[in-house]
């Protein structure tokens, strides 16, 4: 970006919550049912049927204003948004609008120069969600699902806190992490789980007046939130630029062009005749059951990687980003706690090998063919130099596509690394005799003729002599000059 | 025509003098009968009555049952009954069956009592005459050129002309209370969060209620205990132990103490009705009761404000019926939007229409604060005005509505007299407070009603001096037709 320029980023974050029945019904919530079997009269909106309040997802609100360091407040109020939409069957959405059940957190992410910033959470408030329209398929007619109908969501609202496209992708994935790890979303973003909208306005730099922003809607990935503020930046900047006006509007993110295009302008925006919903009564929590609750958080990501660097010895950017995600983290620790595991050797392994091989078939860790209890046994055999790092690796492969432990392809395959002096001794004069070359030029203080030579030697054993022995035996035949 | 008490026809039954079965013929037949003249009912069900007279009796001939076994009663169509048409006196649901039902008529079913059917009301329960109906007007059982009142004409009118013991009716901002007064019967508006909203057809959520409708105090508290009770699927309904409203009844009257407000018997109010009520209050008096001026002197800001909150409820609770899912939509819809258009214009009526668009009005951005917020303001002001006088008396009195039963047609085009209908009955509910209205004369044949209002939760006590009085009294037991 042009550096007269200043983006200027707020996000609101919609996280579905992880609840078995909905935010005001008893009908489950689970995701990929037929359509429509979930939703029942309250969710279908019926008419004479009535809200309850599921205490499951004020529960986990809760969780997330304290993670966030936020204010809970005593008293929260539940209110109507009415717009008219087939996907919502009351006619208005029940959300919190005056009085939400958080206000004022913090998160904080680190910048690419090191340092960290705090982004402001402004608020962050229960509602439940729409269901979804369909128009696929459905010869000339639009369908609705009503199974989402009703879900719970989180709506986490920043403060205008971030400065470019890398620190809202930053902001998101740091959100992302906690509610997952605090069990109250499965975070799945592919279903819709977890979603946002982006604000993002340009002012010039050094200006404290902020600039006439943009909301562009419904961004279901993080490469989609940082392409589409990065288009909204640059577009906004050529207007700016021209010396044209932005125009304050709603946008949508089209993926397939990356690009944003207008929605509704401010004058066309909805007035949602927000007022307190009469049918359900404020939500008064008690400073003890927030305690109560404070009480049974789990670790959060910023305290674990703190102690993942004491606990196994770990560099700071290992344990980052093993605690970028519980379940990595989770899968990390399980690891390393089986016997002869070297957790250094094992953090390696999970963040290179493991995280590779994820990437390279489009797997989640939860679906990796490699559990932990395997990978372990794989681990502890580099640990205790059955075989070398190298061997380790065709090990792995080998376990990725079959169900065999460590131990059995090693045995099977006869990949131990050989030991055997003697055995070490011949091929170390073999390679000599047929290098003599080389030995003059070590001998004439060539010294990285070294590496070649033990290269050699680890070829003629098929990858399995044992290297620090090979380079000791290599050591001592060159200086002897025999 | 029936014109024993529930209480009378439980004796009949326990001593199987009569059959729940019988009863429950000669109530169809009876409804039947004046159907045509009245219009009191919307759908009739004979079926099933006679279903649940017959099991009425297996119990009764146990030896079981409470003492609503086998009585029969209507209910008000906006009360949602499984398997059985629920319009809400709108073509909007002309054609719906709920697949559930309300809590409210759910437990009078649990007590034994057998729905005949269900009965014309106010579209939506919107009006104070049950002219606002799909199914045509309701008429007054006194006087068939006469409005029933409304917006629970139906079940007032079907309790007055004898068709059956007990009726439900909901009460928004009098619409148990005006028709019972107009209708010459007993009429209770709960304290708000006593009976359970679950099932019934939102109108005003914050001020609707339902309860019960039937020919004396003493009924009424038999209902009441059978209807009322928390229930976890209506959160606003209030967590009490269950109570029996009939066992106090009875009970000596001398020394309590009743409000007199000064601004329900200014200079303009109707003196006949004035004469009638203070006729009323002397037998009160005579009986023991201490009289008391006080004032509520935000008396006449109810009526303003019932007009904004209860339309802007109203209209954000409305907006389900889209066309959608159920009810009625309109033919060959263009587009979504001429589908919506379309289906509301033609399924409402046009006080409906009237109510949304004032309640849709003051709700909106630049608007909320100068209507819904103010009204809010004036609704907390009524409300502690009422709590700081029921601390120096038990109850309130005054007459319940300003006149007697109006023509047919009268004030159909005048919306703003109709609403003024309500301006003794409105505040009532802006606090949430329980009131009855019973009988308490006639003028020119036509019944008079006098409200008692009381203390939160305290139905009892006007239950009480409710019966009291019509011991005294023998206003409840006129019928019409009967000797005037």
């Amino acid at each position: 970006m042009n550096p007269r320029w200043e983006a200027v980023i707020g996000l609101e974050i919609h996280v579905q919550l992880a609840t078995r029945s909905k935010l005001f019904s008893g009908a489950a919530t689970a995701f990929g049912a037929a359509p429509n079997t979930q939703a029942c009269a309250v969710d279908l909106a019926l008419p004479g049927v009535l809200p309850v309040l599921n205490e499951a997802a004020v529960r986990m609100a809760i969780m997330f204003g304290l993670a966030i360091d936020g204010e809970i407040a005593p008293r929260s109020v539940f209110a109507r948004k009415s717009y008219f939409y087939p996907d919502l069957p009351k006619g208005y959405q029940i959300s919190q609008f005056e009085l939400p059940i958080v206000a004022r957190g913090t998160i904080s992410i680190p910048l690419p120069d090191g340092g960290t910033r705090s982004v402001r959470v402004t608020r962050a408030h229960l509602e439940e969600d729409a269901g979804k329209s369909m128009h696929d398929g459905m010869s000339g007619c639009s369908g609705i699902d009503l199974n989402r109908a009703g879900t719970p969501l989180i709506e986490v609202v920043s403060e205008p806190d971030m400065r470019s496209a890398l620190e809202a992708v930053a902001y998101m994935r740091h959100v992302h992490a906690l509610v997952r790890y605090l069990g109250i979303s499965d975070g799945n973003m592919q279903e819709g789980s977890f979603r946002c909208d982006a604000n993002v306005s340009l002012r010039p730099l050094g200006e404290e007046r902020l600039g006439t922003r943009t909301e562009t809607k419904n961004l279901n990935s993080f490469r989609f939130v940082e392409l589409a503020i990065e288009y909204e930046i640059a577009r906004q900047q050529e207007l700016l630029e021209r010396g044209e006006k932005i125009r304050q509007e709603t946008r949508l993110y089209d993926s397939d062009l990356n690009e944003t295009r207008p929605l509704r302008s401010k004058e066309e925006a909805f007035d949602y005749r927000y007022f307190p919903d009469p049918d359900l009564l404020p939500v008064e929590i008690q400073p003890q059951w927030i305690e109560d609750i404070r009480r049974q958080l789990p670790e959060l990501p910023h305290a674990r990687c703190e102690r993942l660097q004491h606990q196994y010895s770990l560099p700071k950017s290992d344990a980052a980003l093993l605690t970028a995600d519980r379940a990595l983290a989770d899968f990390f620790e399980e690891t390393a706690g089986f016997p002869g595991v070297d957790a250094r050797i094992a953090a390696n392994w999970i963040i290179g090998e493991l995280g590779g091989a994820l990437n390279r078939f489009q797997l989640e860790l939860g679906n990796s063919p490699v559990g932990p209890e395997r990978l372990a046994g794989l681990l502890r055999r580099i640990a205790d130099h059955t075989i070398s790092g190298r061997i380790a690796k065709q090990v792995f492969e080998t376990m990725w596509s079959g169900n065999a432990g460590a131990d059995e392809i090693i045995a099977a395959q006869g990949l131990q690394q050989v030991t055997d002096a003697g055995l070490i001794e011949k091929l170390v004069l073999e390679v000599l005799a047929a290098n003599t070359d080389q030995v003059e030029k070590y001998r004439a203080g060539k010294e990285k003729v070294l590496a070649f030579l033990v290269g050699q030697v680890m070829k003629l054993s098929d990858g399995k002599a044992n290297p620090r022995q090979v380079s000791q035996v290599l050591l001592a035949r060159l200086r002897g000059r025999s | 025509m029936l014109t024993d008490s529930i209480a009378e026809l439980s004796r009949l039954l326990r001593r199987r003098a009569l059959s729940s079965e019988e009863l429950a013929r000669r109530c169809l037949a009876e409804a039947e009968r004046q159907q045509p003249a009245l219009n009191c009912f919307i759908t009739l069900t004979p079926e099933s009555a006679l279903r649940q007279a017959r099991a009425a009796d297996q119990v009764l001939a146990r030896g079981e049952g409470t003492p609503l076994t086998g009585i029969p009663v209507a209910h008000k169509d906006i009360f949602c009954t499984a398997g059985v048409r629920t319009s809400c006196g709108s073509r909007m649901l002309d054609g719906f069956i709920a697949p559930y039902t309300a809590t409210a008529v759910a437990r009078l079913h649990t007590a034994g009592m057998v729905m005949i059917g269900k009965t014309n009301m106010d579209e939506f329960a919107m009006g104070s005459s049950t002219e606002h109906s799909w199914y045509g007007p309701c008429r007054n059982p006194w006087d068939m050129q006469r409005v029933p009142g409304g917006s629970s004409g139906g079940s007032a009118c079907a309790v007055a002309a004898g068709i059956v013991p007990a009726a439900t009716g909901t009460d928004t901002g009098g619409s148990i209370r005006q028709p019972a007064a107009l209708c010459g019967i007993t009429g209770l508006k709960p304290t708000y969060g006593l009976v359970s909203r679950y099932g019934m057809v939102a109108f005003a959520s914050s001020l609707d209620q339902g309860g019960p409708l039937a020919r004396s105090a003493e009924d009424v508290a038999h209902l009441l205990t059978a209807m009322s009770g928390f229930d976890p699927l209506d959160s606003t309904s209030v967590d009490q132990p269950a109570r029996d409203y009939a066992v106090n009844l009875g009970t000596d009257i001398a020394g309590v103490r009743i409000g007199l407000p000064e601004q329900y018997f200014q200079q303009d109010l109707d003196p006949e009705i004035r004469g009638v009520i203070e006729s009323a209050l002397h037998e009160l008096e005579q009986a023991g009761a201490i009289l008391k001026p006080v004032s509520l002197p935000s008396s006449h800001l109810s009526i303003p404000a019932y007009y904004v909150v209860a339309p802007a409820e109203a209209s954000s609770n409305l907006s389900r019926f889209d066309g959608v899912r159920y009810g009625y939509r309109c033919r060959d819809p263009r587009d979504l939007t001429d589908l919506y258009c379309r289906s509301r214009a033609e399924g409402f009526g046009e006080e409906v229409r009237r109510r949304i668009m004032i309640g849709t009005y003051v709700l909106s951005a630049g608007y909320y604060d100068a209507y819904y917020l103010r009204a809010q303001k004036v609704r907390r002001l009524i409300r502690d005005e009422f709590r700081s006088v029921l601390r120096e008396v038990d109850l309130i009195c005054g007459p319940t509505v300003p006149g007697t039963a109006f023509a047919i047609g009268e004030r159909a085009h005048d919306p703003v007299s109709m609403y003024l209908c309500d301006i003794f009955t409105v505040s009532v509910n802006l606090a949430g407070l329980p009131a009855l209205s019973i009988p308490a004369g006639f003028i020119n044949g036509l019944p008079v009603g006098m409200q008692l209002i009381g203390n939160y939760f305290h139905e009892e006590r006007l239950l009480q001096v409710a019966h009291a009085y019509q011991e005294m009294t023998g206003w409840h037991r006129r019928t019409p037709g009967g000797p005037a």
